[in-house]
């Protein structure tokens, strides 16, 4: 259970089964995940909603026990070693409501950070400069009830980092959130995990654009199981072993036969029709070229060059996310049914448990309530 | 940039071995945040002078008036200004100690408190602590404002045995409450339903407006079985001490010894029950978070 020079693995996790009781038949969240993150990766679980990229996240964070399987993060069991992995982690979820709504912003954080072992001057240094940090130094004296949606992910954010965590578990952070919001959310991520080498973050999205972005490895879930695992760039190459290139020209004597003939050229050929009414209106020449390597590409720049064409442009075209999706799974996310399954069924109480009870509770006790 | 970088470790490993004090310390800061929503809460929110003092009041206002109607001994005044008191705990106990846990789920929180490393007591400490901060200071206005109000006279020759019984009823209380929060937890809406069902029956057993002892060989039950009920009927004869009226159901210092019972019953019993109710979260992922 450890990497290649015997510091143990960030997380591994080998033929983990999660399966809930419901009726009229049980429902099989994960089936069979095996999963090795090295320490210092920034690693994304993609997936659509329903997926068992959730499921997974609570075994790893010791909420829930895998069915069959076993999981381990740095080392320690999920199972069995739960107090020494808790020491070392912390997760944050997309939409947490987390507090208590009558708490300020750094009040909140100071509460938090007393269950992480801060002493009392500690706690409330470490709050003031992480609320610098994720940008909420004006609203450091805002009720938490008070905060929008970004703010108050941005303070969960702030929550997740009190303690420092080696590892950091996200679960769908930027969902609900505006782009700008998002991008601020993005990019605190980012400079957490860049601050110190080894630090690992478990992203769980099913936005692509986010998870290409962020993630140094992807993994790619649906219905409980791990289709793919690999770099943004290694998932694409599944679909598309070739390289494509959009090569727009001031002209081409030769015609595309040219380009076609040269070494490590597969195809050369005049792309789509609207493509070629801009080209067209551009008074220029659009190919679509099809390469073994990206390599061949210096051939094509000194063919063109000797037949005296001048490049207007040249632009790599790769395939999406959603397209080795597609290509894996046969269907888009949108396709995919909402609760199809790997999500846990209600909890033991009644259907209409989570509902706070009437108002006379609010009317008779000052709670601490998020209200 | 600093905020990203603090109390490094060499590795993972050497960040999760902590000594006993440090895990011991960090358990009792965790009390500390936990008991202060509770107690800022109070300072923020004024409008519980309203319901948590003034319409409470109003109630033992009445019983005070009843009993003068009635020529009642004027013990009794003392006696319902006193129950007035104690019903700041017990609603407390129902509503921000058993019925808490249950919130808190529905919040996130009860999954951030699974996953930080603390014991689960540690929160519950936490919650009773500054519940006991603001019901204690409901108590105190009700006992100070009624006392002045309607003339009580306390008659008070055990202050230390008092204050004894006045904590041993309190750690018996919030004990209990913790109990109930797992039940609570476990029960989603039917212990809400419980609870409510348990808040006036409580009030009637535990003679908080009469001595106990009036009940009989239900009075004796509570006694037995329901901390307010014990506490209440030793903290009446020590505080109107050589009273005819105080119809005392036992000596004050074995009721204590009950409440010494009591409060490591409920408390053990309650650490018993977070254990199961991890366990059975951890097993079957319907407890700390709602639906995903």
């Amino acid at each position: 259970m450890s990497n290649s020079v015997g510091a143990p693995l960030a997380i591994e996790a080998s033929g983990v089964r999660r399966i809930y009781k419901a009726k009229p038949k049980p429902i099989v969240a994960l089936d069979g995940v095996d999963l090795r993150v090295e320490a210092g990766e920034l690693f994304g679980l993609l997936g659509p909603n329903g997926a068992g990229k959730t499921t997974l996240i609570k075994i790893l964070t010791t909420l829930l026990l895998p069915t069959a399987g076993e999981a381990k993060v740095f080392g320690f069991d999920v199972s069995r070693q739960t107090r020494q992995l808790r020491r070392i982690m912390n997760i944050v979820s997309g939409g947490e409501q987390s507090g208590y709504g009558l708490l300020q912003v750094r009040e909140q954080l100071w509460m938090f950070s007393q269950f992480y072992g801060l002493g009392v001057r500690e706690g409330w240094r470490r709050v003031d400069e992480l609320i610098e940090a994720v940008d909420l130094a004006e609203q450091r004296n805002q009720k938490v009830s008070s905060l929008s949606t970004g703010q108050r992910q941005k303070l969960n954010l702030a929550r997740g980092l009190l303690n420092d965590p080696w590892i950091l578990f996200l679960d769908e952070p930027t969902l609900g959130l505006d782009v700008s919001a998002a991008r601020a959310v993005r990019e605190l991520v980012e400079q957490w995990q860049r601050a110190v080498p080894g630090r690992t973050i478990l992203l769980t999205s099913h936005y692509m654009a986010e998870v290409e972005q962020l993630c140094d490895r992807i993994a790619i879930v649906d219905h409980g199981r791990i289709l793919a695992i690999g770099t943004p760039l290694e998932l694409k190459r599944r679909v598309q072993a070739e390289s494509i290139f959009r090569l727009e020209v001031d002209r081409l004597d030769g015609g595309t036969g040219m380009l076609a003939r040269l070494p490590g050229v597969l195809s050369a050929a005049v792309p789509s029709a609207s493509d070629l009414d801009q080209a067209i209106d551009r008074q220029t020449v659009l190919i679509k070229l099809t390469l073994e390597q990206d390599a061949a590409l210096g051939g094509v720049v000194a063919a063109l060059g000797t037949a005296g064409s001048s490049i207007v442009s040249l632009q790599k075209v790769e395939p999406s996310l959603e397209d080795v999706f597609v290509e894996l799974v046969g269907r888009g996310f949108e396709d995919s049914e909402p609760g199809s399954g790997s999500e846990p069924p209600d909890r033991l109480g009644p259907p209409d448990g989570g509902q706070p009870p009437d108002d006379s509770y609010v009317s008779t006790e000052p709670v601490e309530s998020a209200r | 940039m600093s905020a990203f970088v603090h109390r490094r470790t060499a590795s993972p490993q050497a960040a999760a071995s902590w000594e006993p004090t440090r895990v011991l310390a960090t358990n009792l800061r965790a009390v500390l945040g936990r008991a202060y929503p509770r107690i800022i809460g109070a300072r923020r929110e004024p409008s519980w002078l309203l319901f948590e003092i003034l319409l409470p009041f109003l109630t033992t206002s009445a019983f005070v008036f009843v009993y003068r109607a009635l020529s009642a001994p004027a013990e009794y005044v003392g006696f319902v200004v006193l129950g007035g008191a104690m019903t700041a705990f017990w609603l407390n106990i129902l509503w921000m100690m058993a019925a808490q846990l249950y919130w808190e789920r529905d919040q996130g929180n009860l999954q951030l408190y699974f996953t930080a490393p603390i014991g689960m007591m540690s929160i519950l400490f936490g919650m009773a602590i500054g519940g006991l901060f603001m019901s204690g200071t409901r108590a105190a206005v009700v006992l100070i404002v009624g006392a002045s109000l309607y003339g009580v006279v306390f008659s008070v020759q055990e202050w230390l045995l008092l204050l004894a019984v006045f904590f041993l009823t309190m750690a018996a209380l919030y004990g209990l409450g913790m109990v109930l929060a797992s039940f609570f937890l476990l029960w989603g809406r039917e212990a809400w339903h419980l609870s409510q069902g348990l808040q006036e029956p409580v009030y009637f057993v535990s003679g908080l407006n009469f001595p106990v002892a009036r009940l009989g060989f239900l009075g004796a039950l509570a006694v037995s079985t329901v901390p307010l009920a014990v506490g209440l009927d030793a903290m009446r004869q020590l505080v109107f001490a050589g009273s005819e009226h105080t119809q005392g159901l036992l000596p004050a210092w074995a009721e204590a010894l009950i409440l010494v019972a009591m409060a490591a019953f409920f408390i053990v019993l309650a650490r018993w029950m977070l254990g199961v109710i991890e366990r059975l979260a951890r097993h079957e992922g319907k407890l700390t978070t709602t639906g995903t």
